[in-house]
């Protein structure tokens, strides 16, 4: 768990936000969206980089705020995927992207 | 109807309870918009607003800022209608420029510009939309300001001449400019394309576009200039969201941009029923022939219309929908009530198939930038009446035999990606400043769905430790996001010509390998693979 969230917050921090003092300025439970940190293009980036850091297809219905708003969402949203149907190991690279 | 406010004030006598505004889970009746204008308005009064002054809204899409908007021109004051997306530095530079006596926002926003705002604008106020209640001086929140005043309008009178609103837009010197639109540029620009829209009352339009570009703000103000039916999207983020609202609100107009038409195409067609929609409209770059096909496969009975125009005169085309299929490259025939010349080198008005400068003429030419004479003369230049000023359009156009029209290139070096123009001198400023490069130069690259992509150039000081992340990142956090550059390549050195300047050809020709488009392709269709850097879906045109 702790590892998708980092992965996660990873790629938000290194493409969406530039914080000056480090990572702290990101709030996992903030909505990304109200925040100004993501607008529609950068919600389809992150889509695409969920679907192939963690091998999961994200379908057209499960495109929604309740999923995709916020870090935690985020989170949420693909440890059920990868406890639901789909039981692929997590892809290799992952651990290389791994956050200290 | 002669002031924009009236748009409003007419429709709530016309029909005061018919719901106006939909955003979220508000509806709101004509009357009761026109109330809270009203008393926004002697709130505004109160702090200090006068005749003439300039308001900014920065705030995003929201029930707030379509209220404050009219709560503005009541107030016989000008809305200057700023980006939520703008950083720091851009809106201290409009706040100064436009010597702002109010700004209405939220407090997050007020907290990253608190520190240089009284600075750059000392007399001005701040009201705040949201929960939290602000405990400095000169800041008041919103709910405050509208809990203590009376619903009738505050009586300040103004004519069809004053100052309804500015917009700002990249000039090509890099400083934005401010468009200065009077009530008579904006009353002419609404009545024209609602005329060739055929709106009517019955009209329900979903708009997920931003407030503060003319293509969002027209979408409020042309709905309530007919007494239609304004359904309001923070963004268009979620794309099945937003079908599923229009489906619900019945919505029978749809305002979009090629990236949104894009991801509804992505969506699986038997989500896009709506059997409601009646029109849908394009603008801020060209929509691709394959998705108007798609389009029109999807919405048979739909008419679409693809538009072009430009914030200095909010829109010059329009191709009538029954042209789409025989010309689905042409951006079409002036609005109503405008005419437009396509004029060479000379000035002189070019035969039909020939380049030359798309000129413009018609009551929706606005007034020219704020305060700026040079920039304004250069683009507003006189007409054939006395008095009269032509818009220079900065773009490149050939007209057919029948008189539709093509567009070609832009004339300037300026690059419209999504629909605005970017500056590279304002993007390259942002690059200058970042420790580490040692000349930085921008280019606009063709893309499928944005017409133009910004590319940044870098040249990086010997062991600067910077990479395209940690460059980006910083693009990111002082620019808009049309403005950020998608992609930087790092030279050793610029290519130069022989006189020593920066070879833009050549650069332009090291990027024609692949054509890259970040978006999800249509429904049906296999990605091709991923976007290196940002793992976004990629297929080749």
């Amino acid at each position: 768990m702790g590892e998708i969230r980092g992965i996660i917050r990873r790629f938000i921090l290194d493409n969406f936000v530039y914080l000056e003092g480090g990572d702290q300025g990101l709030k996992d439970d903030a909505s990304l969206l109200n925040e100004g940190v993501l607008d529609s293009v950068g919600v389809l980036s992150v889509i695409g980089f969920l679907e192939e850091m963690f091998q999961i297809e994200v379908e057209d219905h499960e495109v929604v705020p309740d999923h995709l708003e916020s870090v935690d969402a985020m989170v949420a949203f693909v440890q059920g995927k990868l406890n639901g149907g789909c039981p692929e190991e997590v892809h290799s690279d992952v651990r290389d992207c791994r956050v200290a | 109807m002669l002031l924009v406010h009236q748009f409003l004030e007419d429709s709530a006598k016309r029909c005061p309870d018919k719901t106006c505004l939909v955003f979220q889970d508000r509806r709101l009746t004509y009357s009761e918009v026109e109330a809270q204008a009203n008393v926004l308005s002697r709130g505004l009064v109160q702090k200090g607003v006068r005749r003439g002054d300039r308001v900014i809204l920065w705030h995003d899409n929201s029930v707030e800022t379509c209220v404050a908007l009219f709560a503005v021109l009541k107030a016989g004051a000008a809305f200057v209608a700023l980006n939520p997306a703008v950083k720091r530095d851009k809106f201290l530079f409009v706040a100064q420029n436009c010597r702002a006596r109010l700004i209405l926002t939220s407090d997050g926003r007020l907290s990253q510009v608190r520190d240089g705002l009284w600075e750059a604008c000392p007399e001005a106020q701040v009201v705040t939309v949201g929960d939290t209640s602000p405990s400095f001086p000169k800041v008041s929140s919103y709910d405050e300001l509208v809990s203590c005043h009376p619903a009738s309008p505050p009586g300040v009178r103004c004519i069809d001449r004053d100052l309804a609103g500015l917009i700002y837009t990249s000039g090509s010197t890099g400083a934005p400019k401010g468009v200065m639109y009077a009530h008579h540029n904006i009353v002419a620009a609404a009545t024209s394309i609602t005329r060739y829209l055929g709106n009517t009352p019955e009209d329900i339009v979903l708009s997920a576009l931003p407030l503060a570009f003319v293509y969002g703000l027209y979408q409020l103000l042309m709905t309530f200039l007919v007494g239609g039916t304004l359904v309001l999207e923070r963004s268009f983020a979620f794309p099945l969201k937003v079908v599923e609202a229009m489906r619900r609100e019945r919505v029978t107009g749809f305002p979009g941009v090629p990236s949104m038409f894009s991801m509804l195409l992505s969506l699986s067609p038997h989500l896009l029923t709506l059997p409601d929609l009646r029109t849908i409209t394009n603008a801020g770059a060209a929509l691709p022939v394959p998705h108007i096909a798609r389009l029109r496969g999807l919405f048979p009975h739909v008419r679409i219309y693809s538009m072009y125009g430009q914030t200095e005169c909010t829109r010059t085309l329009y191709l009538p929908p029954e042209e789409l299929d025989r010309r689905p490259d042409s951006v079409g025939i002036p609005i109503p009530n405008e005419e437009v010349f396509v004029v060479d080198e000379q000035g002189n008005e070019a035969p039909p198939g020939e380049v030359g400068e798309l000129m413009v003429r018609g009551a929706n030419v606005s007034l020219g930038y704020w305060e700026n004479p040079e920039e304004t003369a250069r683009t507003f230049v006189p007409g054939r009446l006395p008095g009269e000023r032509l818009l220079r359009s900065g773009d490149l156009f050939r007209r057919d035999e029948e008189g539709f029209l093509y567009f070609v290139a832009r004339k300037d070096n300026l690059i419209k990606s999504r629909g605005q123009k970017v500056s590279p001198r304002e993007v390259e400023a942002v690059l200058h400043q970042i420790a580490g490069v040692l000349e930085a130069v921008v280019i606009g690259v063709e893309h499928p769905l944005w017409g133009e992509a910004v590319q940044a150039h870098v040249v990086l000081d010997r062991g600067a430790r910077l990479n395209e992340r940690s460059i980006l990142g910083r693009c990111r956090a002082s620019l808009e996001d049309f403005m950020v550059p998608q992609g930087v390549v790092f030279h050793d050195a610029l290519p130069r010509t022989a006189s020593g300047k920066v070879d833009y050809t050549a650069l332009r020709e090291g990027d024609r390998t692949t054509r890259r488009n970040p978006l999800r392709p249509i429904h049906g269709e296999g990605y091709y693979g991923r976007d290196s850097r940002d793992h976004t879906p990629v297929y080749f045109r």
